[in-house]
Formats: C-alpha cells, structure tokens, sequence
C-alpha cells in the first residue's frame, strides 16, 4: 500500500482531527478500520481519556452513539465509505430521537481508485447519508480539517444533527497495492 | 430443551423488581411492551425499530456511566440481527453491562416464523465464545431471582437467554415519540440541566 502525502512535508491531518474530537468533549471512538484512518485510530487508541470501540460492522456505531447521547458522553464513528451502506436502517435512531452523530468516513471509489468493488458505494455515499437524514461536509485539504471538523462537531453536539465529514480520496492518497508503505 | 417454558411477563417482571438505579434499554416489538407491562419508567428506553441496535446502545451507556448497571432486554430475533455486537461488547469487558434475550424461537410481531433459534443456534454459547464473563440459557422459573440479583452484582458483560413460551400476550406499549424517548431519560439520568446540553 502506498500513500502519497498531500503536501510536502505531509500536513497532519489526522492529528488535527484527534484535537478537534478532544476539544469536543469526545469521549468514545468506535471505528471499522480503513488505512486512511489508521493513525487517528492510533491517537484515539493511546489516549487514556477515550475509549476506541472496535465494531464488526458500521450500524453498531450508531447505536453506541444513542446509548453514549443517553448517558451523558459524546462519540465519534470512524469508517470508510463501503461502510456507509451498512448504517441505513440504524440512522432511524438519530430522525426520530433526535440523536447526535458525527461520523467521519474515508472515501473510496471517487479519485484514481483501482478497485472496481469500492466505487458503486464510494459513488452512492453522499446521496446514501442524504436519504439517511445525515448532513455532509466534505474536507478536501488539510490545513482545513480542523476548521472542517469542528464545525461538524458542532452541528452534531450543539444542534442535535447527524453528520459526516467525508474525506476525499484525493487528500488520503490513493491505494495501491504491491508496493511497501 | 425442557418442556415447560416460562412466562414472558412474569419473568420481566422479575427481573425489573426493585429495580433501583438500573438503566433498561428494551429492544423492538414484545421485549419493549413486556418491558412496559413491568412499568413505563423514565430510565427505561424502549426501541421502536433500528432492529439489531439494542446490545450497542446498552454497550454505549455502559461506557458511558460506569458507576451505573445496565441491561438490555431484547428478544431472539433482534439479538440475531446485531450478533456481532457481542463480540464487540466483549472486547470492551463492561463489568456493568447485562444482556436478557427472551427467546421464543420466533419473530413474534410478524406472524410467529421460527428464527434461527428454533434450529439450535445457542446465543449464549455465541456469547461465551466471544469472550461474555457469563453467558447462560435458562429454562427454570426458579433461575429468575438469581439471574436478577446478577444483573444488579455480577461482573459483566453477562447474557441470559431466557426460554420463554410463545404464547400471545395483551399490548402494553411505551410512548412511541423517540425524541420524548431519549428527553426523558436523559433527564433522569443527568439531571435538567445538563440533559439540555
């Protein structure tokens, strides 16, 4: 897998993320692993004062962030975009109790992807979380993930929305495979 | 399997007895409204859809509120939608976390069709597998009492699959607005101020 960096040298977006989730109060971060995710996981992993749920499938995310809203903690759902799909029926839960969410997915199947099977949910994703009653933010450059992500938190946490950030595959790097990271 | 299978309500009921500080989240369809007959209760929340979601938003609470027990009522069919979550609740060893699943081996509200159940599947090895601190299937009334004081005691995650009759029972339904749902319990829980967070 190689990752081309979006600046030179690499900007830290990730790391921009982690702070952005911290200074909101973000205490639990449930995720399905994707490699553009892998070092905000990691933060997330090493930080005493969150808890990194693992999920075996995207939807239980959801439900961790109602029980989590119910009990007085804020969370943040890590995926990649193939995950999307996998959230709808669960999504109920934040249009009829008025839960916050604040998802924040890796994109697939939109910028140079080599993987046929990624593009059908990568190309879906937007209009998928739309039909969800999820808002959409996009973060295309680094230096705006901050800006991009707090907003975002305070569309969920402050006005009560469901929302995702989607990183574009272009600031990610594309995947591809035979080649050492 | 033993022949005699028990009464869903009563068990319910029991189980919820004296329930003190217990946080209940009710997974859909005939767990919610057994739920319900036992006494609609602010700290109780009752799930209308999002089949297969009970054992996550149980597991989010649970994370979230330590100090407190939490248990999840919910029936076969539903804890079957969301299997993976046992193991993603296992992963997190919640010590105060508890799972009944009310298994009639049916899906009730849609016309009674076995579920995989009925066919041997066996939830609670399910759970043991995962890595449940306890898991058991429980076929005795006389298991009730016991079950319910580890709910309040036991070091968790737990999950009892309770073999109960599939005999209809009369509605008793909780409030079906899920934003009033969620308000409640919230202020309940965290008190008015800061449920208005």
């Amino acid at each position: 897998m190689q990752r081309k960096p979006s600046r030179n040298p690499p900007a830290d977006w990730s790391g921009a993320i982690y702070r952005a989730l911290k200074s909101h109060r973000v205490s639990q971060v449930s995720y399905v692993p994707d490699a553009g995710h892998k070092r905000l996981i990691e933060l997330c992993q090493a930080d005493r004062a969150m808890t990194a749920v693992p999920l075996t499938t995207e939807e239980e995310g959801i439900g961790l962030a109602a029980g989590a809203w119910l009990g007085g903690a804020r969370t943040a759902l890590l995926m990649q975009s193939s995950g999307v799909g996998n959230c709808i029926n669960a999504l109920s839960l934040c249009a009829n109790c008025g839960f916050p969410l604040l998802m924040i997915v890796t994109m697939r199947g939109e910028w140079g992807e080599f993987n046929p099977w990624q593009i059908p949910m990568g190309q879906a994703t937007p209009d998928a979380l739309r039909l969800g009653g999820v808002r959409t933010l996009r973060l295309e450059r680094a230096e705006d993930a901050p800006g991009t992500v707090t907003a975002a938190a305070g569309l969920a946490f402050e006005g009560y929305a469901a929302v995702a950030v989607l990183i574009g595959q272009r600031l990610i790097g594309t995947k591809s495979f035979g080649e050492k990271p | 399997m033993s022949g005699a299978k028990l009464d869903r309500r009563k068990v319910v009921r029991t189980l919820l007895d004296r329930r003190g500080d217990l946080l209940v989240v009710a997974g859909l369809g005939s767990s919610a409204w057994d739920c319900t007959a036992a006494g609609d209760h602010p700290l109780t929340f009752p799930l209308w859809g999002a089949m297969g979601s009970a054992s996550t938003i149980g597991l989010g609470l649970a994370l979230a509120q330590p100090r407190r027990r939490v248990l999840v009522v919910t029936g076969d069919g539903e804890m079957l939608m969301g299997l993976g979550s046992l193991a993603t609740i296992a992963a997190q060893r919640p010590r105060n976390l508890a799972i009944v699943v009310l298994d009639n081996e049916r899906y009730g509200e849609t016309g009674m069709q076995k579920t995989h159940t009925a066919y041997g599947t066996d939830l609670a090895a399910v759970a043991r597998g995962c890595g449940f601190a306890k898991a058991e299937v429980v076929h005795a009334n006389a298991r009730i009492a016991g079950v319910r004081s580890e709910i309040h005691r036991g070091k968790g995650p737990l999950l009892y699959q309770i073999k109960i009759a599939s005999d209809p029972v009369p509605l008793v339904l909780p409030p079906r607005d899920g934003a009033h749902l969620k308000q409640r319990f919230r202020e309940a829980l965290l008190g008015k101020t800061a449920a208005a967070e």
